[in-house]
């Protein structure tokens, strides 16, 4: 397989008809990202660690230095010049968020840390309002400790109970014959994740949240490992609400987003107080201002969601049907080399897989691995990418796992299964 | 490049990660301690069979990457008959080894082949996590040991 020859992601017409779209030069796009360039251990860096934090195209690095270096003022409380300038560009990005996600407006967007902190806002203040003794949250096998702690939290404050739909085994698939099991009273809450960060597996996310809907069972969506890969439409899917952060979609660190349906996000209480999130304040009680900004105590990260704005022009201009197009190509290219090496182990559905695969090599441990892939410039994450319960459910500790975006190439993954053949041979495999 | 990782992955680390000595419970165990990283999901459990403050005899099961499985290995062997007084001025040294690759006094013996380690800072906590363990069931103490509570 020549993928690497191909510079044609699969989707796009292979003769150019009128209305097709340019195809994607990847290489050409490599050249927006300074740290591609850099050597590690002496050796071209080859990132395979997306699923964790994406790289920053000079797009967004400069976005955000221009913010510092010319307009940076706090938000919302000045009349001066750079005030409303900082206030003006916060809130375009805010605008910006909620187009990328087709949300049916700007006020449904409230910006957060990251997925994380998204999770939780709606496990403590939806959660506050709405979850009784005796009621259920439904959740998969195959969550995000961030999509799982929140949960345990808001559970036990509400005297609520924890209920899983299974993942089937090594090929990571959700178990939809027990969805209609499960999906039923007292379960007040279904919340799971589009894309699998450990499988790669993705979820049918718009049936999901139509099967919870005619039962009245409210949605989460944790899009962290798909808002930046495949086409994200929060009316398409159909959810309640949905997690993503700024740092997977080639944003700094520090910002995300929650986009919420605004009737629920009117019915719930702040989680936050402080200054920012009131219309008055007396000395024992105070009045909140409208949503978003109800859940936004504080100075906000004004350069993040710059940034994050910045970012999503960026992969926009790409499209991300064809982002995930390449991702993929490149996993399943992965795949088939992955394959081939005598004693390994693969994870994740056999097709329809998004840019993440993990794997065990023999009986080396996965941190082995990466030590030794990192020395060949090869960026890996080993461990139990938080998801512990899954880990434990396929009867492993950790595995090894390569992530990819649309900077990636084929020739990267080539590497990686040269560099696996030499750490089989270092371990003494045949 | 290779070199580094050949300090790291001796061949005596990789024989005992793939045999290891000792590895298995010990029944008539008067002290046992759980060590465990939360971030690699590794555990090791220490089997120990004291006399007063003597080691007679020292065991350990678990899962973990080459270098935290040889590391119990090599300790096992190397703390039979040792009183806790001397496993804590050892573990004093192999610390100070792991972390600057100088041991410093006299040769540590088998424990020096660890000295790489020093070279790859995100596996030292893999290393010392089996130190921390036998610590701890010296000390009496029956909660599982963190690498992420206090210092590696």
């Amino acid at each position: 397989m020549n993928l690497h020859q191909t510079q044609t992601p699969p989707s796009a017409p292979s003769s150019a008809s009128p209305s097709a779209p340019p195809p994607v030069d990847w290489e050409a796009l490599r050249a927006d990202f300074p740290i591609l360039d850099r050597q590690v251990n002496g050796r071209p860096l080859v990132y395979l660690d997306n699923a964790a934090t994406s790289q920053k195209p000079l797009a967004v690095i400069e976005a955000i230095e221009r913010y510092y270096r010319s307009d940076n003022a706090n938000v919302h409380r000045g009349f001066h010049e750079l005030s409303n300038r900082a206030t003006a560009a916060y809130e375009g990005a805010r605008a910006r968020v909620a187009r990328f996600l087709n949300a049916r407006g700007p006020d449904e967007i409230i910006w957060t840390r990251g997925t994380t902190e998204s999770i939780n806002l709606v496990a403590n203040a939806w959660g506050a309002a709405n979850l009784r003794p005796g009621d259920s949250i439904l959740l998969t096998e195959m969550e995000h400790h961030s999509n799982l702690v929140p949960w345990q939290l808001a559970a036990r404050r509400a005297g609520a109970r924890l209920v899983y739909l299974p993942v089937t085994g090594d090929d990571g698939l959700l178990d939809l014959r027990r969805l209609d099991a499960l999906l039923v009273p007292p379960v007040k809450l279904f919340a799971f994740t589009h894309v699998s960060n450990t499988l790669g597996t993705v979820n049918p996310v718009s049936a999901l949240c139509a099967h919870a809907r005619e039962r009245g069972i409210v949605t989460v969506v944790d899009a962290a490992q798909s808002a930046g890969h495949l086409p994200v439409d929060v009316q398409a899917i159909g959810c309640d609400f949905l997690a993503f952060s700024g740092h997977k979609i080639c944003g700094p660190t520090g910002i995300g987003a929650l986009c919420g349906r605004r009737e629920l996000l009117d019915q719930m209480p702040p989680w936050q107080g402080g200054g920012d999130m009131i219309s008055s304040v007396d000395f024992f009680e105070s009045q909140w201002d409208a949503v978003p900004h109800k859940f936004e105590a504080g100075t906000p990260n004004i350069a993040g969601a710059i940034g994050m704005a910045a970012a999503i022009d960026y992969i926009e201009a790409i499209g991300r049907d064809h982002i995930f197009a390449h991702d993929q190509e490149l996993a399943a290219y992965a795949v088939t080399g992955l394959r081939e090496i005598p004693g390994l182990r693969l994870f994740g559905p056999p097709e329809h897989r998004a840019g993440v695969v993990s794997f065990l090599l023999d009986d080396i441990h996965a941190h082995d691995v990466v030590t030794v892939a990192d020395r060949f410039g090869v960026a890996l994450r080993g461990g139990h990418h938080c998801n512990q319960p899954l880990m434990r459910k396929l009867g492993i500790v950790s595995t090894a796992r390569a992530s990819f975006y649309f900077y990636n190439t084929a020739a990267e993954v080539d590497r990686l299964i040269e560099v696996l053949l030499e750490i089989r041979k270092f371990f003494g495999g045949a | 490049m290779m070199d580094d990782l050949n300090d790291l992955y001796q061949q005596v680390i990789l024989d005992h990660s793939r045999s290891p000595r000792n590895f298995r419970a010990l029944p008539d165990a008067n002290r046992t301690a759980q060590g465990h990283n939360p971030l690699c999901g590794d555990n090791v459990t220490l089997y120990l069979r004291c006399e007063g403050d003597v080691i007679r005899e020292i065991t350990f099961q678990g899962s973990g990457c080459a270098i935290s499985k040889a590391s119990a290995s090599i300790l096992t062997e190397c703390l039979q008959g040792r009183t806790k007084q001397e496993v804590e001025a050892l573990f004093e040294r192999v610390r100070a080894m792991l972390t600057t690759g100088q041991a410093g006094g006299d040769d540590l013996g088998k424990l020096s082949i660890f000295a790489g380690v020093h070279k790859f800072p995100a596996r030292v906590k893999c290393a010392i996590l089996s130190w921390h363990a036998v610590l701890a069931a010296l000390e009496g103490k029956s909660d599982p040991v963190s690498t992420e509570e206090g210092g590696a």
